[in-house]
């Protein structure tokens, strides 16, 4: 060891470790074994099954947590689902109040987690002690104010019931805070299973729950590896599923739920870019660089992973990151002087290395700074690539370390091009000291969060979640708060129907036609041609065959083109093409009121096709389209008023919640109100700025048809909506699996296989779908027909994050 | 001081005007440097006797006097009591601050108190703090100060210049101001608690650097907000840019308020990370400090007892 006259010459820095001894006897009382916390108790696996959890800065072994199974599953789900009526009984105020003490409890012992967090992950003590840890508690602080002012400011929510939840390793306490502190607050009771690498913070936090008498059951952990969240995930008895991980996993989640009427948020991969244009102050561009992929060993869903900088400071931005890289610092991850610590396996650290060796081969410059990455552990080296082109390997896969590559681009409009050209849209960072370019950019993203000159800002008063194939849901701020609450109408009805989500169909055919009524007098009257509605123009199904339809008794009605897989492709693409998601607010209201103020002029053509198609009656028939008529007024009203929210973050800065269109939606619209049904699904999409590829109902088409010619008159761009009639199977079967569609809709209630088939065909691009598991709804109820949670459905919120001063 | 002086260049008022400065994301970065660097035990020892060599120790006080400016001296020679030097095995190098900060009216007062030693006097001039009199006089006062022995010279710049974006007239100040030091070395005060941006904190650092100066320097002592982190940021990054496109080093003294050996050693952190190992010796960095010595001293006295000290077991100023 040197001394200190030495030191005085060198100015070296030195070893400055935070003691593990505290943790380490705290692990030392437990035998260094942790059982699972079920309904407030640890108990043995059934299967007594241990496995080892490692300090990946130096291959030891820190303790032996419990492998859960099926029997353990059951237990705990059985505990959580025991629990749930008392908890979800409590006043807000006393659920604040369990909330809050968790919140100071975990303030009193944040040195224990922090020390603990970076024992059994690897990230730098500086981490979790100033940024995971603090967070955590600011979670359950935030989410105590929202257990309290839940019943005023949901009124119509309330709690789905039990959670399960799976969160990954690299930020294990603070994923754990993100998914239990919102499902706690809303009412629920919850089992979670942390990532088999990293459990340690949870048993830690189930031992705090105990400390501050959560009842049994409320929260429950179980142990294990993905067997134990695959378990979790199809468990009969769960009602929500949340999800943060791979992209890979996620979607294998999606399949194995669908249809089984459990909601889903998820929180998936990223190659979040990182946009540095020409006016930025560019030493700050760096540190944001070392805040965006430096941060936890660049092993962030959010990561900056992406440089994407203008082609004439790239030179200069690359000079001066590999200046910064030279003083970056890693080693013991305890260590208080360290940047990066250590990867968090060998897997893992083997799969990085893979892949930047691939992208050499793909002709990448791979530059690491000259000091040597410590050995003893699962370490890599902070890493930049240049010499990247969008089509290599590197710029387009999360790789999940310390690895950022670096593209350029010429123009703004060719940096938004570049930055959207990925599957994923979890987060975005916008360099510039412009903010008319700032703000032009930051809505252009797709992306769930956009940091301006900024990157990784956290808070729980701000919605995170990605766009695209990142995932859905939010967490955090009131966006996330309807992830874990569902219309109390619904919990009412399910209480009622404890056989839904139903399963099996209840008929895969329309009823058989009755024998043909006698045909009217001659003459006859003139055919009409019901047509599909495709970029604002009828067009003949793209293979002419057509589906006859039928009154309620059987009597033909008429005819429709039976729509294929291609006339929907034309369909998604001229939505695609529409300028609809350009028109503002107050001219989506005016189109909506003048479809209205249209459909009323035809009021009596439409009440006598409802009478002819339901025979329910004329009154009947005029009572629908009535309601209809006030159906587009609401969501007229809506189209100018559904705003954002500015989030109340401690940092100096704007965090905006923009609720923007979705974009592309299909719906498979109701059959019980053929128009009204129509125009519940068609209008609030509409109203957002979405386009819509819209499917009448089998059964009884013609009401949709009709519309388009009201469409026409009414000044609505072409492509906002598009009708393709046929059979609703083959319909959402495309629509669903459609990779260019957004979000996929169905509300053929006497059709329970379509929910499940929508929700099992929408993992190519994890769009998010909405389906009825055969609850139905009363379309003429407000409480159910319509509704903010419609305008919800419609949108997804961005966060953007605006520092300021000068 | 450096070797080879800055020979200053022609105002480049493009690239004055091309000054960025992120102020949320300098504080960011300023707000994690004391968590991302710790330095302790012998490290913490070395550093803070490396903070000593860097340390302009300084008395602008109305009520100063010969008597109090031969105290002052007195502990710049011998900063820290010898029994503890010898402990911490460094009691042959003869530490010393580096330099002494006065008045103009105690430049004599303090060349005779250090004679005999190699520690410059530096005088704080030109209408120190405010720099409002009239210009030739500010000039004559430097003439003045040098003439007196002062070998450093640290002036306070036309905050007016840097308010109204006169980047020319303050060019042509410091300029001045250079020119009447002749072989003493410049040290432009920007006073940055009242330059109210950190654009114009980058500016103004810039412009002084383009006009010769030798270091630059935050404040006064006597702003509302002397020196912080985050203005310190944008200070040494307008040298490190300074240095990239002239290849010529320039110093930098953060001054007022630095307080605690703590503080000193994320500074002392700070010069190392931006701008690298150069930066943390006195011909490149000074704190400008009057009571930072003591607690220095009174944190080194903890490094070898193991005892926590108190003040007045070291000797005063």
């Amino acid at each position: 060891m040197p001394n200190i006259r030495e030191i005085f010459e060198t100015m070296e820095y030195g070893p400055a470790p935070e003691s593990a001894a505290p943790v380490l006897r705290w692990l030392d009382e437990r035998d260094r074994r942790f059982g699972l916390y079920i309904d407030g108790a640890w108990r043995a696996p059934v299967s007594g099954e241990f496995f080892p959890t490692i300090n990946p800065a130096n291959g030891q072994t820190l303790a032996q947590i419990a492998q859960a199974d099926a029997g353990d599953v059951d237990l705990a789900v059985a505990a959580a689902r025991a629990a749930y009526p008392a908890w979800s009984a409590l006043s807000g105020h006393t659920r604040a109040r369990y909330l809050y003490a968790i919140a100071r409890h975990l303030q009193k012992k944040s040195r224990h987690f922090a020390v603990l967090e970076t024992l059994d992950n690897g990230k730098p003590i500086r981490e979790s002690r100033d940024i995971d840890i603090p967070l955590v508690a600011r979670h359950f602080y935030h989410h105590a104010g929202w257990a309290a002012l839940m019943a005023e400011r949901l009124p119509d929510q309330a709690a789905l019931g039990v959670i399960g939840q799976v969160i990954p390793w690299n930020f294990p306490l603070l994923m754990l805070a993100w998914k239990i502190a919102p499902a706690l607050a809303m009412g629920n009771t919850v089992v979670l299973k942390p990532a088999e690498s990293t459990s340690l913070t949870a048993l830690a936090f189930a031992e705090l729950c105990a400390e501050v008498g959560l009842p049994p059951g409320v929260l429950n952990v179980i142990t294990g590896d993905g067997r134990t969240g695959a378990l979790l995930t199809k468990h009969p008895g769960v009602d929500k599923i949340a999800f943060t991980g791979s992209t890979e996993v996620g979607r294998i989640i999606r399949e194995a739920t669908a249809g089984s009427g459990k909601k889903l948020s998820l929180e998936l991969g990223g190659k979040s870019p990182f946009i540095v244009f020409d006016d930025a102050d560019l030493d700050s561009v760096v540190e944001g660089v070392v805040d965006a992929i430096w941060f936890n060993q660049g092993q962030v869903c959010c990561a900056g992973s992406r440089i994407l900088a203008h082609e004439g400071l790239a030179p200069r931005l690359i000079a001066k990151l590999k200046a910064r890289m030279e003083t970056l610092r890693q080693g013991d991850p305890l260590d208080k002087c360290v940047d990066l610590g250590a990867i968090i396996d060998p897997v893992q650290l083997a799969k990085i290395h893979e892949l930047v060796e691939r992208g050499r081969g793909e002709g990448a410059a791979v530059w690491q700074p000259t000091w040597s990455c410590p050995t003893g552990g699962s370490f890599y080296p902070p890493t930049l690539l240049t010499d990247v082109e969008p089509a290599a390997t590197v710029a387009q896969v999360e790789i999940f370390g310390p690895v950022v590559v670096l593209l350029t681009f010429r123009t703004p409009a060719e940096a938004v091009a570049l930055a959207n050209n990925t599957r994923y849209g979890l987060a975005a960072s916008v360099w510039t000291e412009n903010i008319n370019l700032a703000l032009e950019i930051a809505p252009k993203l797709k992306a769930g969060t956009v940091w301006v000159n900024s990157t990784n800002l956290f808070d729980a008063a701000a919605g995170f979640g990605g766009y695209r194939e990142s995932g859905y849901g939010r967490e955090g701020g009131l966006e996330g708060l309807w992830e874990y609450t569902r219309p109390r109408w619904q919990a009412e009805r399910l209480a009622a129907r404890p056989d839904l989500p139903q399963k099996t169909s209840l008929s895969q055919d329309p009823p058989a036609p009755a024998a043909p009524a006698a045909g009217p007098a001659c003459p006859p009257a003139i055919d009409r041609t019901p047509k599909m509605y495709i970029g604002g123009k009828q067009a003949r199904p793209d293979a002419p065959y057509v589906i006859e339809v039928r009154s309620a008794s059987g009597r033909r009605i008429g005819e429709v083109g039976h729509g294929t897989r291609k006339d929907l492709r034309n369909a998604v693409e001229a939505a695609r093409a529409s300028s609809w998601p350009r028109a503002n607010g107050h001219l989506r209201a005016q189109i909506l009121y003048y479809v209205a103020e249209n459909l009323s002029a035809r009021a009596g053509e439409f009440a006598a096709r409802l009478h002819a198609l339901t025979e329910r009656g004329l009154d009947e028939g005029a009572r629908e389209v009535e309601a209809a008529l006030e159906r587009l007024f609401y969501y007229a009203a809506w189209a100018d008023k559904y705003d954002g929210q500015v989030h109340n973050v401690p940092s100096r800065n704007l965090t905006v919640a923009l609720p923007e269109p979705l974009g592309v939606i299909g719906v498979l619209c109701p059959v019980e109100a053929p128009l009204l049904g129509f125009i519940s699904c068609v209008a609030p999409a509409l109203a957002m700025g979405s386009c819509v590829i819209a499917a009448p109902s089998e059964r009884w088409p013609l009401c949709a048809t009709d519309l388009y010619q009201v469409f026409d008159t009414s000044d609505l761009p072409a492509g906002a909506v598009n009708i393709v009639t046929g059979r609703a199977r083959e319909l959402a079967a495309t629509l669903a699996a459609h990779d260019d569609v957004d979000a996929c809709w169905s509300f053929v209630a006497d059709d329970h296989q379509l929910s499940q088939l929508v929700e099992r065909l929408s993992t190519g691009n994890m769009k998010r779908t909405w389906v009825d598991h055969g609850l139905g709804r009363d379309w003429f109820d407000p409480k159910q027909g319509q509704g903010e949670e419609f305008l919800r459905e419609s949108t997804q919120v961005k966060n953007i994050w605006v520092p300021y001063g000068e | 001081m450096a070797g080879t002086r800055n020979p200053g260049m022609p105002l480049d008022l493009a690239w004055v005007h091309d000054v960025r400065e992120n102020l949320s994301a300098l504080e960011r970065r300023a707000q994690s440097i004391p968590g991302r660097r710790s330095v302790k035990k012998e490290w913490q020892a070395a550093w803070l006797l490396r903070a000593i060599t860097c340390m302009d120790l300084t008395a602008l006080n109305g009520d100063d006097t010969p008597g109090r400016i031969h105290r002052l001296c007195a502990k710049a020679r011998q900063p820290v009591r010898q029994d503890m030097l010898d402990a911490l095995g460094v009691g042959d190098l003869q530490l010393h601050t580096g330099a002494v900060c006065v008045y103009h009216a105690y430049i004599e007062a303090a060349r005779r108190a250090l004679a005999d030693t190699t520690i410059p006097v530096c005088a704080v001039s030109t209408g120190f703090p405010h720099g409002l009199s009239p210009l030739r006089q500010r000039i004559d006062e430097i003439k003045a100060s040098v003439a007196a022995g002062a070998q450093e010279i640290d002036i306070v710049i036309t905050r007016a210049h840097a308010l109204t974006g006169d980047w020319r007239a303050l060019y042509d100040e410091v300029a001045a101001f250079r020119e009447a030091c002749g072989e003493a070395h410049l040290k432009t005060i920007l006073a940055t608690g009242e330059l109210a941006t950190m654009r114009n904190v980058g500016r103004a650092s810039l412009v002084c650097m383009m006009a010769g100066a030798d270091f630059i320097k935050t404040s006064t002592g006597k702003e509302g907000v002397n020196a912080i982190i985050p203005v310190g940021l944008a200070m040494v990054r307008a040298i490190r840019a300074y240095r990239e496109r002239t290849g010529v080093d320039i110093g930098f003294k953060p001054a007022g308020g630095i307080r605690w050996a703590k503080d000193a050693l994320v500074w002392l952190a700070m010069m190392k990370d931006e701008l690298g190992d150069p930066w943390m010796r006195a011909p490149l960095f000074r704190f400008g400090a009057s009571s930072l010595l003591g607690d220095i001293e009174r944190q080194l006295e903890h490094h070898i007892t193991g005892r926590y000290s108190a003040d007045f077991r070291h000797p005063m100023a």
